[in-house]
């Protein structure tokens, strides 16, 4: 009922007007320097942390006891809650700031829909390309993960489509976001959103470690969902929670894709 | 008047408009305007700026939904059919938006992408493309350095890529130097040439006079007059204008003075107008009352005063 409903309604993807609109980016990818350097860039980050608080820290902390009763380092702890992160952040990256300025500045969008491409397949294209980037960080993130330790290869190899559709959730999102962009000031609200999430969303300590109505608000966000689930699977634990961590990141990718795609079809074909 | 073979009367139109409105809030910007045309026709949008031009190319390219009336193209239906009819549109929008991300050969491969084709085939016609438009010592230079015209030549290229059957131009030569625009226009004459059906808004009455075989002449969204070039400056206007300038007054009163020699005389800001069927014998009978212009020029009739006939303005400010 709900699919029939959804399919009238919705235009047509087409696979390869999708692939065309990825196409593009990889193209513009290999004419420049600059852009490899965002690339670049971008994967630092979250290692950094890694290094810094996951081993730093880590040495003073010692071993973590989880509440299921297993005990591990900090940095195996640390470290898939780094992945979730870089998932992350290697898709908003591509997903607000190149989105956006694709959008208002260049008018790509707009010479791309005055062809059969549809808004939808725009929004679906750039996400795609988008999540693309970014898996590149997360394989070569678990490649360290896996070199240092923190993870085993086979659980490694499970928690990488996890990484992916991490990626589909917050890229959609953060695309539906940059729809609403007034101007790139707007891009440190969601820098600040970005960063507080980071800190409080399991990441760097339990979520049992905070007061309980602080633990059920964090239950709520995003990133709290991504960490448990990659987690789940990095550490070799996976429980029936995650299905609803999968569902929660589904249903972000699909929201934030059709509004994103919505706003444009409103911004750019008045 | 020599149509195209293509254009008779049994040929079903590529763009068919009956009522058609664009509103964006309050203001109309399309007030229920009635277009039809044929296959191989060049078809032409003439307006100042606001007239409706562009809000109407971009109905006809399937980008705006219009507010109400009829709208058909290629006998489909834009709004349902979108997708498939832009499959078979070329356009060049009034601003460039070539990708300035990707090379000149680029901007064409990528966008044959778009329309399904396979990167053999969109690498040949690329390179086809680009001798037609004389680019081709530019393929693998970015876009930015490009000058004004050779930016807008390749956004003609592009919309040329899939082969449309429908070409729509906004303002293809506006900005450009005369070299630049006679380098354009011969190209657009070429295309028209092998059966493309050209429609294009410009500010210019030559350029319209140039490429057109039928117009429109648009003024606060709607039509205000239309047919072949020729055919509106014999219903609107005489054959021959002579313009006078005076240095001693206004040109409203000389404009007094002038009544009844030719068939009309119009008053602008810095020359009078007097329109008649032959010029030279009009600027004789100016002399005959005594009055002494500073500056006399003889010219033929164009679309410029056709335009100021039917709104009482100039067309370019
Ligand atoms: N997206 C929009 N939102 C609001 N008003 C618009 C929009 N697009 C066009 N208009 C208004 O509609 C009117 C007609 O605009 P349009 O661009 O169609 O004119 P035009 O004939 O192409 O003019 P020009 O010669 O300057 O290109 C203008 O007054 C313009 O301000
Ligand atoms: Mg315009």
């Amino acid at each position: 009922m709900l699919t029939t409903l959804l399919a009238a309604r919705l235009p047509a993807v087409s696979g390869a007007r999708v692939g065309a609109v990825m196409g593009r980016n990889v193209a513009s990818l290999r004419s420049g320097p600059s852009y490899w350097i965002v690339l670049v860039s971008g994967f630092f980050e979250p290692l950094l942390y890694l290094l810094s608080i996951g081993v730093g820290v880590g040495a003073l902390i010692g071993e973590l006891r989880l509440e299921d009763g297993r005990v591990l380092s900090y940095a195996v702890f640390v470290a898939p809650a780094m992945l979730a992160v870089s998932a992350m952040t290697g898709v908003l990256a591509e997903t607000t700031f190149n989105f956006f300025f694709k959008m208002k500045y260049s008018k790509t969008f707009e010479a791309i829909l005055a062809t059969p491409v549809g808004p939808l397949e725009v929004a679906l294209g750039e996400l795609s390309w988008a999540v693309v980037r970014g898996s590149f960080y997360t394989a070569v993130f678990i490649g360290v993960m896996v070199a240092m330790d923190l993870v085993s290869l086979g659980w490694a190899l499970a928690a990488f489509p996890a990484t992916v559709l991490v990626g589909f959730a917050f890229g959609a999102v953060g695309m539906a976001l940059s729809t609403l962009m007034r101007g790139w000031q707007d891009f440190d609200l969601l820098n600040t959103g970005q960063f507080a999430l980071f800190l409080f969303s399991g990441t760097f300590a339990p979520v049992q470690a905070y007061p309980l109505g602080v633990e059920i608000l964090i239950q709520l966000t995003p990133l709290y969902h991504a960490v448990e689930l990659v987690r789940g699977l990095a550490l070799g634990s996976p429980g029936p929670g995650l299905l609803l961590n999968t569902a929660y990141l589904v249903a972000m990718a699909l929201a934030g894709l059709l509004f994103a795609a919505r706003r444009v079809e409103r911004l750019l074909c008045a | 008047m020599p149509t195209p073979l293509s254009a008779s009367p049994a040929a079903e139109p590529l763009i068919r408009a009956r009522g058609l409105v664009k509103r964006f809030g309050d203001f109309t910007a399309v007030d229920g305007i009635d277009v039809e045309v044929a296959p191989g026709e060049a078809f032409g949008f003439l307006g100042p700026n606001g007239a409706g031009k562009s809000s109407t190319m971009r109905m006809i390219g399937c980008v705006s939904s219009p507010t109400a009336g009829e709208l058909s193209i290629l006998g489909m239906d834009p709004v349902r059919d979108g997708a498939r009819i832009r499959a078979r549109l070329g356009v060049c929008p009034q601003q460039d938006n070539l990708d300035v991300d990707l090379t000149v050969r680029e901007n064409l491969t990528t966008y044959a992408r778009y329309f399904g084709l396979s990167r053999r085939e969109a690498r040949r016609r690329a390179d086809e493309l680009l001798e037609f438009v004389q680019l081709a010592d530019r393929a693998d230079s970015k876009v930015e350095p490009l000058s004004g015209g050779m930016k807008r030549r390749l956004t003609i290229a592009r919309a040329m890529v899939n082969e449309p059957d429908l070409v729509l131009l906004d303002e293809p030569t506006t900005g450009l130097d005369p070299q630049a625009r006679h380098l354009l226009w011969e190209r657009l004459f070429r295309l028209k040439q092998r059966g493309a059906t050209l429609v294009l808004t410009t500010h210019y009455m030559d350029e319209a006079e140039q490429l057109c075989d039928r117009l429109v002449v648009m003024d606060g969204g709607r039509i205000a007059a239309e047919g072949s070039p020729r055919s509106l400056i014999e219903t609107y206007s005489s054959p021959e204008v002579v313009e006078a300038r005076f240095g001693d007054a206004e040109p409203a009163e000389y404009a007094e003075k002038l009544a009844g020699i030719g068939d009309r005389v119009e008053a602008l800001p810095d020359r009078v107008l007097v329109y008649a069927a032959d010029g030279d014998a009009a600027v004789a009978a100016i002399h005959a009352r005594g009055l002494a212009p500073s500056t006399t020029l003889v010219r033929r009739s164009s679309l410029e005063d056709v335009f100021l006939h039917l709104t009482g303005r100039t067309l370019v400010d």
